[in-house]
């Protein structure tokens, strides 16, 4: 499926840096494809020569797509509230719905949750599906897969978006996998190509190194879970017009997979998730002790409190306040690193923030590289003296 | 109780240097490791198997050589490792990996539970987990911290939310993904070492397993990579000057003004 064309091939080695798996080598001045080329095709345009034969199968289970029409959005809610990502789903799926000319629609699953239906119309959606029974009060892995899934191959939409949250991506897979059709992981940007009317869904990979466009060309739904806090919602208009649907389902019983117990342990005021601004503090704080300068710059400004990595493992911090890769994903409208170097693998957790402000005492620290305002300076003169600016200027 | 532990072999960094001039990806190479998270998969699996009897199976789709670091699990307690290994299975997105493990897994026979990673650092995906369950019909939790009590059919277990925790209780067999926290994974003892030598890993290809070549790899995948692109950071850090004091007032005045910050 690829091969290396010999005759054409120079020797240049352009395609062994662009391999992101390092898959690519020289031997006696021609390349030479490895065991752990996984057919990405990242190779085939940086090849001048043209000596790269790249071979995608034809899926030959071609369907008839035109029964698929319309964007949907999983209504993802928690006690009874529609979460914010939802609306900013309803904001994207507008645009991608526009873009085809289909309506947009809403899946909401709960237990007399009516009045949130309404609000979803305000936001953009045309239709809600509308789902009410007390036993789906609750997320549930099984019962929500099952009418997710139900629904799906009753109305057949050709886009699903899904918030990109813990619910969000257990769901997700189990569903797409049931339908034996493609998903693309938290997604940051979505388009339509404009020829093919395919969803363009691009993630970042490798801890943000690497961005990836990613298409479902041959199945449907196309289905995307998408990142919270990137895509804008639009404003609320209760004068819009919509409908709200009430589909003949049949509501799983006798579930087998029971939540006995719910227990939150975040105790912020603002959850990070839903957090406007972000402190968030690095081992240049020296310190456990230190991070209260953190704590209470996110006190005076309304936020919320992250940390790195390098914290969490020291103990300074629990480590639900972990941002990155192996952390949480926030995206605030300010965020604050305060002496943590910028690792890619915090960047992947941070850097969708509209502001970034760096403070930190190396000048050639990473995190410069994608702030937005760069403080030279030690954290622990700057952030009393922020403290201190912020509470005469705010108070 | 029967346990199968899904391993994945993933690039040793994620650390992907960008050549300025031509804008391609320079990778160090760097040696290849178990997922992270699936080293507490495998933890997990071995605590199990030590309270309640049985055996540890490690089960990975990949190539040939991820052999070696299957082997090297049988140090940390793991008692059979199994190798999914084809050139039918390259390309292979998280529908495709999903139907193979689902396949070799149908050809290992009975099993109580499926341990996975929360998802692997190289794609950072989390899908295989849930997707495998729904091929093999079998409930899922994600995000598993603690598993609370586990006995013939009947688990009841910890799974992180975003704000908190909650506790599922399902049948087995079943199939849980873990975060980090779940355990400490224990070093290789000698004797583990010894006998991880002598060794054997169980290599099966798309034939022995019975997989559908139509559902494999590249072919079997619905989503197809178009392009990929390094991202480009192209905000200047506007850098602010002055001692502390100065430094703190110039940055309160911008975000004030840019109305990002909001007067109470
Ligand atoms: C698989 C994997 C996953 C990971 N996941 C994550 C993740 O999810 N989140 C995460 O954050 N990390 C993650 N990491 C770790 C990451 O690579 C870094 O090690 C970590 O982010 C570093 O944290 P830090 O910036 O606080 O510490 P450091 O890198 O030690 O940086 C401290 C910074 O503080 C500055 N400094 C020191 N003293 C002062 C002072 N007095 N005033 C001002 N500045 C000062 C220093 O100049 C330095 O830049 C992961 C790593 C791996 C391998
Ligand atoms: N090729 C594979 N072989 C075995 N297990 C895998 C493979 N790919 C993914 N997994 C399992 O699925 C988990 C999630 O992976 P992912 O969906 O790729 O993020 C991993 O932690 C592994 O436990």
């Amino acid at each position: 499926m690829i091969n290396i064309i010999y005759e054409k091939c120079i020797g240049c080695g352009l395609c062994v840096r662009e391999c992101p798996f390092n898959a690519i080598k020289l031997e006696d001045r021609k390349a030479v494809i490895l065991d752990n080329c996984t057919l990405c095709g990242s190779c085939v345009s940086s090849c001048k020569p043209g000596a790269i034969d790249f071979q995608k199968d034809k899926a030959d289970d071609s369907e008839d797509f035109s029964k698929y029409r319309g964007v949907w959005v999983f209504g993802e809610q928690k006690d009874n509230s529609v979460l914010q990502v939802v609306f900013e789903l309803l904001g994207e799926g507008r645009k991608l719905a526009e873009a085809l000319s289909v309506p947009l629609s809403v899946v909401l699953l709960g237990s007399e949750i009516e009045e949130q239906a309404k609000t979803l119309i305000a936001y953009g959606a045309d239709h809600v599906y509308l789902v009410e029974d007390k036993s789906l009060e609750n997320y549930n892995d099984e019962s929500y897969s099952d009418i997710f899934t139900q629904l799906i191959n009753k109305f057949k939409p050709e886009i699903v978006l899904i918030g990109a949250t813990a619910y969000g991506r257990s769901l997700a897979p189990r569903v797409a996998s049931g339908l034996n059709t493609g998903l693309t992981a938290d997604c940051t940007e979505l388009g339509i190509d404009p020829e093919t009317k395919n969803l363009l869904q691009t993630r970042p990979a490798f801890g943000g190194n690497l961005m990836a466009t990613i298409i479902c060309p041959n199945r449907r739904p196309q289905m995307a879970t998408v990142r919270p806090k990137v895509m804008k919602p639009l404003e609320a208009d209760y004068s819009r017009k919509g409908e709200i649907i009430r589909p003949d389902v049949k509501i799983p019983e006798n579930l087998q997979v029971k939540i006995t117990e719910t227990v939150h342990t975040v105790y912020e005021k603002v959850s990070l998730a839903e957090a406007d601004i972000i402190v968030s503090g690095g081992r240049g704080l020296g310190d456990a002790k230190n991070f209260e300068l953190v704590r209470e710059l996110a006190e005076v400004l309304g936020g919320a409190v992250g940390a790195s990595r390098a914290t969490v493992d020291a103990g300074w911090i629990d480590y639900s306040h972990q941002i990155g890769q192996t952390g949480r994903t926030v995206g605030p409208k300010v965020y604050f690193a305060c002496g943590i170097s910028g690792a890619v693998q915090h960047l992947a957790g941070m850097s969708s923030s509209d502001i970034i402000i760096a403070i930190n005492k190396d000048a050639d620290a990473p995190i410069f590289k994608i702030a937005t305002f760069g403080i030279v300076g030690d954290v622990l003169e700057v952030l009393p003296e922020l403290i201190k600016e912020f509470k005469a200027r705010l108070g | 109780m029967n346990i199968i532990v899904c391993v994945k072999q993933v690039p040793g960094t994620n650390e992907v240097k960008i050549n300025r001039e031509t804008n391609t990806i320079v990778r160090e190479s760097a040696e290849a490791i178990i997922n992270p998270f699936d080293e507490h998969a495998i933890e997990e699996g071995v605590r199990l198997k030590e309270k309640t009897g049985g055996k540890v199976t490690v089960l990975s789709m990949g190539i040939p050589k991820v052999a070696d670091l299957l082997r090297e699990t049988i140090a940390v307690g793991v008692d059979d490792a199994v190798l999914l290994t084809d050139r039918a299975f390259a390309g292979a997105d998280t529908l495709a990996t999903s139907y193979a493990l689902a396949m070799g897994i149908r050809k290992l026979g009975e099993f109580d539970l499926i341990i996975c990673g929360k998802q692997a650092i190289d794609g950072d995906t989390a899908q295989v987990g849930p997707s495998l369950a729904e091929k093999l019909g079998i409930p899922h939790a994600t995000y598993v911290r603690k598993i609370e009590e586990i006995r013939d059919g009947y688990m009841r277990c910890q799974r992180m939310t975003d704000d908190g925790y909650e506790v599922i209780e399902m049948p087995l067999p079943a199939l849980i993904t873990v975060v980090k926290e779940i355990n400490e994974p224990r070093l290789p003892s000698i004797k583990g070492k010894l006998k991880a030598k002598k060794t054997e890993v169980k290599v099966l290809s798309a034939e022995d397993i019975g997989a559908d070549l139509n559902l494999c790899g590249l072919k079997g995948s619905a989503t197809q990579v178009i392009k990929t692109f390094t991202p480009v950071h192209e905000v200047k850090a506007e850098m602010i000057d002055g001692t502390a004091r100065e430094q703190a007032r110039t940055l309160v005045d911008k975000l004030l003004s840019m109305q990002f910050v909001k007067r109470t």
